[in-house]
């Protein structure tokens, strides 16, 4: 998966999570998950669940804590899904 | 300094009527709300009856209740019902939802039992399943005993006092004491106040082996919950939620709000589980006295009542509660008031009940009628011992009623009333200031 593939799922993850839906459109790899679209912190814990079903990979801690914005995402769900193959 | 307290939102989700109107038409018409219900005959209930709102949790985010965010995750049914009730009472106030600012003049005091058992179910498969990472963030909100008061509270920007208060089957009327007495004493101009039950199998399944439902009208339901009747077997379990907007009069009177009616006053006790009284028993005593303060605190004698709101589940705690209120206001024979059991129609709903008969008494007040008690076929021949028959209406009484007491007794012997009244804007006997 190229990270241009990564974010377009990642849109689908965050989706349930933000009302900003024009933002989500929008997202780069700079997108602040709670800045720009306005996610409550505590989502954050169920958006790495859900990436973790989604993509069948486990997250740590350490790993999570990278998840804040849409790059940090795409670095994690690319690490974890190459861990794998 | 004391003020006045009214009533200007009332949002209701009862088994036979979800909304002010369809449960106005509902007690009007002495519609039930009790079915059969398919899953308790195959969970070897004993009673396989009970009274559930026709209610869909979807509606909470497609009717603009809450965000689609805060619906994604919301599985607690309880506090599905609390929530629609409570806006529906800010809405029917006049009230927007929206707010950018705090709105601290504004509290909300709302209960009930358990938060969820059935949400709680998931909770304990995943952790029992070692599987507790997968629960996500959304589950402590909706475990907490606080639930209904936070989702409110954070919905509609409330900022004073949010208080969840949890005291068995007297729940709902003390919620709506607390609201009142915050609002005389002055602490808030308006509060939210109400109560909420989801009764599912777990809770159901308890009460089941307690022996104290109704087992006997599994293939009539309607007829399942008899209050005062000869053939009373037990009370019928329901679900559901009320809420009440109460504001300062004049806060009311200045913004121009729709004024249904005043709460006169309350009282809340317990008999101490002493003299007769115990974990599931009233002591008569403590009922009694429950009852004479809250005549005595809202300014009015035993004889202005026209209405009693009772508690009356249809157990023979019934007859007991029809002597305790004959000496509580000195009044018995023809002289009793006229007396009616919304139970009959919508079963026990528990935590939600003093709330949802609250709304069911306001309505009388309002509409000018005493609805009917259904099922009362057979009434039991030891109540003409104490009142006439004449006081209980087995078909609609309409009349003009001033002033209701409504009360509820609970588990661990605990009581509250409530007397509400007609407004009377020129009643300046009721000016404390």
């Amino acid at each position: 998966m190229t990270r241009q593939e990564i974010l377009n799922e990642l849109k689908k993850v965050l989706s349930p999570y933000t009302l900003d839906k024009e933002a989500l459109a929008n997202i780069d790899e700079g997108t602040d998950l709670i800045k720009d679209l306005k996610i409550n912190s505590a989502n954050l814990v169920d958006i790495i669940i859900d990436a973790e079903s989604k993509y069948n990979i486990e997250i740590d801690y350490d790993a999570a804590d990278k998840m804040v914005n849409v790059g940090g995402c795409i670095d994690v769900i690319e690490e974890k899904t190459n861990q794998q193959t | 300094m004391s003020r006045r307290v009214v009533v200007t939102g009332m949002g209701v989700v009862s088994p036979n009527g979800i909304g002010i109107s369809a449960f106005l038409d509902a007690i009007q018409n002495g519609v039930s709300g009790i079915k059969f219900q398919p899953l308790y005959e195959e969970l070897k209930f004993s009673c396989q009856v009970a009274g559930r709102p026709d209610f869909v949790l979807e509606d909470l985010k497609t009717r603009n209740y809450i965000s689609e965010v805060v619906f994604h995750g919301l599985k607690g049914t309880n506090i599905g019902y609390g929530l629609m009730a409570a806006l529906d009472a800010w809405a029917d106030a006049g009230l927007e939802y929206d707010t950018d600012e705090t709105r601290w003049e504004t509290g909300c005091i709302f209960g009930n039992s358990v938060s969820d058992t059935e949400a709680m179910k998931n909770v304990i498969t995943r952790v029992d399943n070692k599987e507790a990472k997968k629960l996500g963030s959304r589950v402590v909100e909706q475990a907490m005993n606080s639930g209904v008061t936070s989702y409110v509270s954070g919905r509609l920007g409330l900022g004073n006092k949010v208080i969840t208060n949890s005291a068995a089957c007297a729940t709902g009327t003390q919620a709506i004491l607390m609201g009142y007495e915050t609002i005389k004493d002055g602490y808030a101009k308006r509060m939210l106040v109400g109560s909420s039950e989801y009764v599912d199998t777990y809770v159901f399944g308890s009460f089941d082996s307690m022996r104290v439902l109704s087992r006997k009208y599994n293939d009539q339901p309607e007829k399942a919950s008899r209050p005062m009747s000869t053939t009373a077997g037990g009370f019928v379990p329901g679900s559901g939620s009320a809420a009440l907007v109460l504001e300062d009069l004049d806060f009311a009177l200045a913004r121009g709000a729709r004024i249904y009616a005043e709460v006169l006053g309350g009282s809340t006790n317990s008999g101490g589980q002493r003299t007769g009284g115990s974990m599931t028993a009233a002591n008569p005593q403590g009922v009694i006295r429950c009852i004479e303060e809250a005549v005595a605190n809202s300014n009015i004698s035993g004889e202005d009542i026209d209405l009693i709101s009772g508690h009356l589940t249809a157990t023979n705690a019934d007859m007991q509660e029809i002597q305790n209120w004959c000496k509580a206001l000195g009044r018995s024979g023809d002289n009793f008031p006229l007396m009616n059991s919304l139970k009959s129609m919508i079963g026990h709903c528990l935590s939600a009940a003093g709330s949802i008969e609250s709304v069911a008494s306001i309505l009388q007040i309002v509409h000018g009628f005493a609805h009917p008690n259904i099922n009362l076929d057979d009434p039991n021949p030891e109540i003409s011992n104490h009142i006439s028959l004449n006081c209980l209406p087995t078909s609609v009484v309409k009349k003009k009623i001033n002033i209701v007491a409504k009360a509820n007794f609970g588990f661990g012997d605990v009581n509250s009333c409530l007397i509400f009244s007609k407004f009377n804007p020129n009643d300046t006997t009721r000016d404390f200031k």
